[in-house]
């Protein structure tokens, strides 16, 4: 018999509809598997009370038949979304005892169309990373690891990413910033998709660069984030960017024939170091497209391989700007060894933030500072238009652009955190449709030579998430991914 | 550019940011072989090209210029580390 936990968002939607079960016992099924986990460590938190009184109410509210679009749905939350009187630290000591006292535009959304809080799920800390390994609540482990070959989830949503692909969860929320939800979604054999920047609001997400944060969620099915996401979007005055523009069904846009849709491939994502599997995959999807009658055209994205340099000075630029509020003065971490306020500051600092936070506040100071802003920040902010440039021409030529979402499938925990450079790799792919503000989704489409799951990417226009959902429908039918 | 300790300890200074003497030497180097492969974007010909700071290219909204917040300082200080009633604490400035 199938158990409520292997049941996706639809499914589960479609259970509770039915009164197959109500909310009280999924959610009830869901804690049982969080707190006795010891293997995955996806999860840093969760609270069996609110979980099961929001499930009650819901349940009541079903029985009214006032039922709302999620209603009685569990949903867990990247720890970098403020949850109203849960603990919300973005897996950084500096944060560790933070309660907010307000809740994320996102998630409030989802909370008002009927989702249950089931719990706050790993990340990289302050979504700095690629394998969620600077969490400061520990190392969270893929699901498809096998025994004694513990490989990373990817990150920085890698908790979410490991929930939903070990059936903690039916979707998990994550952000991306320049991968974060796409990578993690590849190495864990789930579906993640990064909407349009603007599409949800940033208010209530922890910052890390504002130009290129956006939350999106994670899922075992196409169609389960298309409901998700049409969910969570609109626009909101509180994120003085975010747009004013109507969500389309994206449910709809699943089921949408792409006969006749023109698919770009970018020859300057055929790098030299892809794995024969990923090549392999990605030749595949071609295969798949052209069944399902689109035309498959070669694309050029000239600047591709100045993406991730670009990156790593914007995304630092931007973060060590928004990192400047944790001084130890309104809320997190204060150090206890201190001789004045300026010393209060600084050991705070060097106290709460973990490696790789304060390397890059130390680079986004660096290009910002005087002397150094025009050789670095303002070229890369060049470099971005020329990066945006790339995609507006290519666009003109095709609907959607598909490419490997990773140059690999996961790796071993504690194989790449030698050299940050090394780890930045993973998100080559990842990283020009974040400059460029552009929707873009994983969907997994096949393993590599470890039996590891591998995804593609699809890209789209600027809001133009359905043709992206209504691709990825396709990839996803004829690649019939098994999942766990 | 090379990024040397001094300019390392002064980025550090700005960030506000404690750095042992033991960790100058490994974060020097580890920052330096980020800004060498960052250079990489010197090959870009970025002549007559306006730089970006967002892809959102809307003018920025704007409101009346009232209140439309506030009245709970209480909620405000939960998370301070240190307060006395509504007020965030921080060791003395001025002696």
């Amino acid at each position: 018999m199938t158990k409520i936990t292997d049941l996706g968002v639809v499914e589960t939607l479609d259970g509770l509809n039915k009164k197959d079960f109500s909310s009280e016992e999924v959610v009830s099924e869901y804690l049982k598997i969080i707190e006795s986990d010891t293997k995955l460590n996806a999860y840093i938190h969760f609270n069996r009370e609110k979980s099961l009184s929001e499930a009650k109410k819901s349940d009541q509210r079903r029985s009214n038949n006032n039922s709302l679009p999620l209603e009685g749905l569990p949903i867990a939350i990247k720890d970098i979304f403020c949850v109203e009187g849960e603990k919300t630290s973005a897996c950084s000591k500096m944060l560790e005892s933070f309660v907010p006292d307000y809740e994320s535009t996102v998630t409030s959304k989802l909370w008002q169309s009927g989702g249950i809080y089931i719990g706050k799920t790993s990340m990289d800390e302050f979504a700095m990373g690629s394998s969620n390994e600077t969490s400061y609540f520990g190392t969270v482990t893929n699901p498809w690891s096998s025994d004694g070959n513990a490989l990373v989830p990817g990150g920085s949503s890698g908790g979410s990413a490991s929930a939903v692909a070990a059936k903690m969860a039916p979707v998990a929320l994550g952000t991306d910033t320049g991968g974060s939800i796409r990578q993690p979604a590849s190495f864990c054999g789930t579906v993640g998709i990064k909407p349009t920047y603007g599409r949800c609001s940033r208010w209530g997400i922890i910052a890390f660069a504002s130009s290129l944060d956006q939350a999106g969620p994670i899922t075992r099915s196409v169609k389960d984030s298309a409901v998700i996401l049409q969910n969570m979007s609109g626009f909101d005055n509180m994120d003085s960017t975010s747009a004013n523009i109507n969500v389309p069904d994206f449910v709809n846009a699943c089921s949408k024939s792409i006969k006749g849709m023109k698919i770009g491939i970018p020859k300057e994502y055929r790098l030299d170091s892809l794995s024969n599997d990923v090549q392999n995959v990605w030749e595949s999807g071609v295969k798949w497209l052209k069944n399902a009658g689109a035309e498959v055209i070669d694309v050029t994205l000239p600047h591709t391989k100045y993406a991730l340099p670009t990156y790593y000075i914007v995304a630092p630029a931007e973060a060590s700007a928004n990192l400047s509020r944790y001084d130890g003065v309104k809320y997190g971490h204060r150090s206890e060894d201190i001789k004045d306020l300026e010393d209060m500051y600084s050991q705070t600092r060097a106290e709460g933030f973990g490696e790789e936070v304060k390397r890059r506040i130390l680079i986004g100071t660096y290009v910002l500072s005087a002397g150094y802003y025009d050789a670095y920040y303002l070229r890369a902010q060049k470099v971005r238009t020329k990066i945006v440039e790339d995609f507006n021409l290519a666009f003109n030529k095709c609907d959607a652009i598909l490419t490997p979402t990773a140059p690999t499938g996961a790796f071993k925990i504690g194989e790449k955190n030698i050299d940050p450079v090394t780890m930045y790799m993973n998100d080559v792919f990842t990283v020009p449709a974040s400059l460029a503000g552009l929707p873009a989704m994983s969907i997994p489409s096949g393993l590599d030579a470890k039996g590891c799951p591998l995804g593609l990417q699809l890209i789209g226009k600027a809001f133009d998430e359905e043709t992206i959902f209504s691709i990825g429908s396709i990839i996803e039918e004829s690649a019939n991914f098994k999942y766990i | 550019m090379s990024l040397d300790k001094a300019t390392l300890e002064r980025v550090a200074y700005l960030a506000r940011i404690k750095i042992n003497n033991s960790e100058i030497d490994k974060m020097t180097e580890e920052l330096n072989n980020i800004m060498k492969w960052i250079e990489e974007l010197n090959e870009v010909d970025i002549s007559d090209v306006e730089p970006m700071t967002g892809v959102s290219n809307m003018t920025l909204r704007e409101r009346e210029d009232k209140v439309t917040d506030g009245g709970y300082q209480d909620k405000i200080v939960s998370n301070a580390p240190e307060k006395i009633d509504t007020s965030f604490t921080v060791p003395k400035v001025i002696e």
